[in-house]
């Protein structure tokens, strides 16, 4: 048999990903407590509708929204090991959100997320200027750095945590649970669906910055406004979820760069893949906590954090590879 | 014409670029020669808005430069860089559909696939367009960047150290290819050079700078002259005469 050319590679793949979301969207429609085929016609729409929908869409708006925040950063800063969890945008947004719930109890999901936005975007910030006072944009030494920082953000949150009595409220923030998602509890997450379905107009500026800042002059592209717009849609994906579902690890990192391996740089052609990928992904993970100890879950955030770990090392490992050899 | 107007940059206490003022002509190829640190590349950043100048201006053709709106400025003048470090995974095509950013505004019209596919024929890319261009030798990689500023179509094209990394046979293909561009399509041609007798083989101008100065100006026939070299990098030559090129030796 011969091996499938690039350019079918390229031409199935937005294809495959698509029907791959519908399958699993189906699945994840199908699983509950509740055995959809023994209710009745209204009692099953009205189940469908307050909870199973609302679950799935939740499930794929986070799991799109944050691999194309992934996406994104790692295009900005050049470098494949920069994302959400690695550059301490999430830990910048869960000491927003440690805030907003200290100072302002009671306030509304949105005023929440606005809070979460601000704090991530300042985290994010500091951390590309800190990049940009380095000598050497070593491959490790950037993502470590922002490893470091995003340690801070986290030790001074677990600090403010501990003296409210909000600890077990952190941990939950730095780990996705969709369980507790029905109709009026997620409705936020189309924010961060929207920020990434907006990114996708800019993506030929993104790819033009990601080849750095003077070949992005020499075509008339604003490096720092796109710099700017692409960290403020990552850092608006990541507050959201953080938000109303809790961060989810590794999925950032990998989905990206599983997805540019095979279909190269060109965010054009590369984005919605990388969307609806992040979706499956989700989506999976998910459902295998939902299904392994049925009828009770394990965390999606648990589920993810154990897959991502695993895929993570073998891409790092993998022979041949760039970032492993010397 | 490009018009370069005082243009100055420092860093710190040492001052890189001292109020450089130059004009460019319409046609032809301009090299700027000097030695390392002379401010050479400095001076190519801040005529191209690549770099921010302390104080100074730059017009072409009547464009304000560093004020204008960037992607104006883009379709007039293209400046191709040294370092192409990138790590991005696009194809020769890609990277050359870039260079009509500034004209189609990310969607590409049957004008723009035309002027890639010509760029990528000048540039003798055809056979590589869909091939990443991380996976391209040195030579092939500074020949896909020359075929993106092509794409571009701008009437004047800057280069810093388009020879960097190439062997003789590449740099010369290059320096033909320049050359062609300049007299075949009227463009204006100024490039950054080490190599004072390619620069002497193929420009109709050299400037050569020193010190964040510019201390010879002029045709190959007056800077390609053994008084005038050694002012510009101190350092005794013997030039000849040899096929009509005057050619600088160094070597002893």
């Amino acid at each position: 048999m011969r091996r499938p050319t690039p350019d079918t590679v390229a031409a199935v793949a937005p294809w495959a990903a698509v029907a791959l979301v519908v399958v699993l969207g189906a699945v994840s429609m199908a699983i509950g407590v509740i055995d959809l085929g023994a209710l009745d016609g209204p009692e099953a729409r009205e189940l469908i509708l307050t909870s199973r929908l609302p679950r799935t869409a939740a499930l794929i708006l986070a799991g799109a929204s944050m691999a194309v925040a992934g996406l994104i950063m790692q295009h900005l800063a050049q470098n494949r090991f920069v994302a959400p969890t690695t550059a301490g945008t999430v830990d910048a947004a869960a000491v927003g959100l440690l805030v907003a719930t200290l100072l302002f109890t009671g306030a509304a999901v949105i005023t929440k997320v606005a809070i979460a936005l601000v704090f991530a975007l300042a985290g994010t910030a500091l951390f590309v200027l800190l990049t940009q006072r380095i000598q050497f944009k070593d491959m490790i030494l950037v993502p470590l750095l922002g490893l470091v920082l995003a340690g801070v953000y986290r030790a001074g949150a677990e600090f403010f945590a501990f003296r409210a009595g909000l600890t077990q409220a952190l941990d939950t923030w730095f780990n996705a649970d969709f369980s507790g998602i029905i109709e009026g509890r997620y409705e936020t997450l189309w924010l961060a669906g929207l920020a990434a379905a907006g990114a996708y107009l800019f993506a030929n500026r993104f790819t033009a910055a990601g080849m750095g800042e003077a070949f992005a002059t020499n075509i008339g592209v604003n490096y720092r406004l796109v710099m700017s717009g692409g960290l403020g849609i990552a850092a608006l994906a990541t507050a959201v979820v953080v938000v109303t579902v809790g961060a989810i690890p590794f999925l950032g990192l990998i989905v990206p760069n599983i997805v540019t391996l095979v279909l190269g740089d060109n965010l054009r052609r590369v984005l919605p893949v990388t969307a609806l990928v992040g979706a499956s992904l989700v989506l999976v993970c998910d459902i295998v906590g939902r299904v392994l100890i049925f009828p009770y879950e394990i965390s999606m955030g648990l589920i993810v954090g154990v897959v991502g770990s695993a895929v993570f090392l073998a891409m790092v490992m993998r022979k041949g590879n760039r970032y492993a050899t010397t | 014409m490009i018009t370069l107007d005082a243009l100055t940059k420092s860093y710190g206490p040492a001052t890189v670029v001292d109020a450089v003022s130059l004009e460019i002509a319409d046609a032809g190829v301009t090299s700027i020669i000097g030695p390392n640190g002379a401010g050479k590349s400095t001076l190519l950043s801040l005529a191209s808005r690549i770099l921010g100048a302390d104080a100074g201006g730059v017009t072409a053709d009547g464009v304000d430069v560093l004020n204008a709106p960037s992607r104006a400025v883009a379709t007039i003048l293209s400046i191709l860089r040294q370092e192409h470090h990138t790590t991005a995974r696009i194809t020769v095509r890609e990277l050359v559909e870039f260079g009509r950013f500034p004209h189609s505004h990310g969607r590409l019209t049957p004008e723009c696939r035309a002027a890639v596919a010509e760029a990528l024929a000048y540039c003798d890319l055809t056979d590589l367009a869909e091939r990443p261009i991380h996976q391209l030798s040195g030579g092939q990689r500074q020949r896909a960047y020359v075929a993106m500023v092509l794409a571009q179509d701008t009437h004047y094209v800057l280069l810093d150290e388009p020879l960097n990394n190439l062997d003789m046979v590449h740099a010369t293909a290059l320096m033909r290819l320049l050359r062609r561009l300049a007299d075949e399509r009227g463009k204006s041609i100024v490039l950054v050079l080490h190599d004072v007798n390619y620069a002497s083989a193929y420009s109709d101008r050299i400037i050569a700078m020193r010190d964040g100065a510019v201390i010879q100006d002029g045709p190959p026939s007056l800077v390609i002259a053994e008084d005038a070299l050694e002012a510009v990098y101190g350092m005794r030559f013997r030039v000849h005469e040899l096929d009509g090129d005057r050619v600088a030796a160094y070597y002893r």
